[in-house]
């Protein structure tokens, strides 16, 4: 009688065959490059002179393995296109920006009671907006404030976020507890009520306060997060390893905690930078961002299109538009980029 | 091999580790642990999880987190207690003077540094030379620890070495700056077989070599056999024997000892033979304080186990702590 498993055990075998036939270049390569570093092996010693193989390529590092897996992902590809095509769009906005967005080329078209709002036409694909600009260019030009209060916001946050996570994380005690219980308190506030009342402290709104409001809400988040993962560090094998060699307290903390902790960190900023374009839309909407409406911002140009959302909806329809394609974007490409980072995907 | 005329390097006396928190019961990890190093010379530490192996081996390193413990006892390294030092002073002897290799090596080794880096980084810690110039040293190092074509490895990072590499890397960095002691706490343990062999090899004729006194820590018994001059043998903090390893091996005169080497597989045992466990676990302990801890395992308690503390008496070599020994007939006579 045969066995009826026999059958599974040959397409097994055929398998390990194929996939034996396919790893045979390399496996010659990684025999040819063994090297046996002579002069350890004392006569009668177990192979000390023997630690493996190596292999002939070139190893790879944490982030050369992240971007090999990122690089065949569709939902980071996407992401990466949406913001690589943002930031270059705001780099030479003002190349690509068919007019100048602070002059009212169609100013003579508009009439109040008639036509508030003049449609597209030759030269103007997407119109103008109520005093005759460009809403093409606008919206252009409008990225570049975007790019610069989001990097900006996040940038400042990260830096923030840094310091205070560093020294809770580093220090335990009294300093760890003063400044968790700050963060707790700031983040006990609902972020665009706290970054509204900062920029309302400002005696003139501007973009630099729109971005130190939404800077100061980020800090407590990249704080609590950089905490977090100080203290896993702290406790890691590899820095009781190192305090075992007597290396000093400040390279413990630099070298070997702050790097290994950086990574969710640096990830969350990719996330963060999303909703910092966001909170700045929000908060130039409600007004409390640049005033002067010759330099758009998105959320400003959604603002001021609320008198004419019956009539015409495209004006407050692109910008917002823009904002959602471009938060995606950020939040996409921060998603897959925390997916690829994380060591439990890793290997 | 063994030099035991000369004076000990480390000798470790009355070491106790308490560990308390607020408002629970102390519990006390190391009792009264004492042994002696000699420079060349390896001691090994055996026992089971939970015995004190490893506080011991911190509280010798000053290791131990600051709060929550009391340390009391000496630990004399060439007449200094290490105990008594300062932070700093501590910390400018960890890595020069004394140096420890850890169970895991992957975990052991930063990520995100190249291991060469590593190992310049003690180079340039405790002989305040450039990383430039520790660089050669550390290709020597690698290359002294079997580790093939060092030039190249010095840039790896530890995830892309293989275990046994690492552990290598990891006796490279300890042994960087010479240090006259080496304490190992379980070096092989998340190593496969072949690679133990290779490691205890590579530490044995280290320790040969340059006369650097070694402290083995391990559950293993086989590496104890295979490295060890001398043994001890921890329970519940205490050590409960002593000896010579030839000694021990062959006269295990502890209910304990003995119970660990009747529970190795043999490879001379008949098929289907059962393994032979101390029953129970450490759960089981009776306090020190007026009982044997060991007697709810043992194979042979009697009266007194339960009502007093066994002393440890030593005659000559070997020390014991028990008060019903294992008579030397009862061991099986393969012993050895």
């Amino acid at each position: 009688m045969t066995n009826p498993l026999k059958k599974y055990g040959d397409a097994r075998k055929e398998r390990i065959d194929d996939l034996a036939k396919l790893a045979k270049p390399r496996q010659t390569a990684a025999v040819g490059s063994s090297v046996s570093a002579g002069g350890t092996g004392g006569p009668g010693s177990v192979g000390v002179d023997d630690a493996g193989t190596v292999h002939e390529a070139p190893g790879v590092s944490l982030i050369a393995s992240a971007w090999r897996r990122l690089r065949r992902n569709p939902v980071f590809l996407t992401g990466a296109f949406i913001t690589v095509s943002f930031i270059l769009l705001a780099i030479f906005a003002r190349v690509i920006a068919p007019h100048d967005p602070a002059i009212g080329y169609l100013i003579d078209k508009v009439r109040p009671q008639s036509n508030p709002v003049p449609g597209p036409e030759e030269g103007f694909p997407l119109g103008a907006d109520n005093v005759g600009r460009d809403l093409l260019s606008r919206l252009i030009v409008g990225s570049q404030q975007t790019l610069i209060v989001g990097v900006f916001a996040t940038v400042f946050g990260l830096i923030g976020g840094l310091i205070l996570g560093t020294l809770a994380g580093a220090f335990s005690g009294w300093i760890d507890s003063t400044v968790m219980r700050v963060v707790d308190v700031m983040l006990s506030i609902p972020s665009l009520l706290l970054a509204l009342s900062i920029s309302a402290l400002a005696p003139s709104p501007s973009q630099w306060t729109l971005i130190i409001a939404i800077a100061v809400v980020q800090v407590p988040i990249f704080a609590r997060l950089l905490r977090g993962t100080m203290l896993q560090q702290r406790s890691s094998d590899h820095v009781l390893a190192a305090r075992a060699l007597g290396i000093k307290r400040s390279a413990i903390i630099f070298r070997h905690m702050l790097p290994n902790a950086l990574g969710p960190v640096i990830v969350q900023a990719t996330l963060v930078l999303a909703v910092s374009i966001i909170d700045a839309a929000g908060l130039s909407f409600l007004g409390l961002g640049n005033p002067d409406d010759r330099a758009p911002e998105w959320g400003q140009m959604l603002g001021q299109s609320q008198q004419f959302i019956y009539d015409d909806p495209q004006l407050a329809f692109y910008p917002a538009a823009c904002i959602i394609v471009v938060a995606l974007g950020f939040t996409l490409m921060g998603e897959s980029l925390r997916e690829a980072l994380d060591p439990k995907s890793r290997r | 091999m063994t030099r035991s005329t000369d004076a000990p390097l480390l000798s470790v006396e009355n070491l106790s580790v308490t560990f308390q928190r607020q408002g629970e019961e102390p519990f006390r990890a190391v009792d009264g642990v004492s042994f002696a190093v000699r420079p060349g010379e390896t001691v090994g530490l055996v026992g089971e999880s939970g015995c004190g192996k490893s506080v011991t081996s911190l509280a010798i390193m000053g290791l131990l987190p600051k709060r929550g413990n009391k340390v009391t006892g000496r630990v004399d390294y060439e007449g200094t207690d290490l105990l008594s030092l300062s932070d700093d002073a501590m910390r400018d002897r960890r890595g020069k003077d004394i140096a420890m290799v850890f169970q895991d090596p992957l975990s052991s080794l930063n990520p995100v540094i190249p291991v060469g880096v590593q190992v310049t980084e003690v180079l340039e810690r405790h002989r305040g030379m450039s990383r430039k110039a520790a660089m050669p040293m550390a290709v020597d190092l690698l290359k002294r620890v079997g580790i093939p074509d060092p030039n190249r490895r010095v840039k790896d990072y530890p995830h892309q070495m293989s275990g046994g590499m690492r552990q290598r890397a990891l006796i490279a960095i300890a042994l960087a700056c010479a240090p006259r002691l080496l304490i190992a706490d379980e070096p092989t343990t998340a190593l496969d077989v072949t690679i133990q062999a290779q490691i205890l090899a590579l530490l044995k004729e280290l320790v040969q070599d340059t006369g650097t006194a070694l402290i083995m820590i391990t559950h293993d018994l086989g590496v104890v056999a295979g490295l060890c001059d001398e043994v001890n043998v921890l329970y519940g903090g205490k050590i409960v024997e002593r000896g010579d390893r030839h000694e021990l091996f062959a006269d295990p005169r502890h209910p304990y000892t003995n119970g660990l080497l009747n529970s190795i597989p043999r490879l001379d045992a008949p098929a289907g033979e059962r393994l032979n466990p101390i029953p129970g676990s450490v759960a089981d302990n009776l306090p020190w304080d007026h009982a044997c801890a060991f007697a709810p395992r043992c194979s042979q308690p009697i009266e007194v186990c339960t009502a007093t503390m066994p002393e440890l008496e030593s005659a000559g070599s070997r020390a014991l702590r028990c008060h019903n020994p294992v008579q030397r007939t009862e061991w099986k006579e393969d012993a050895r």
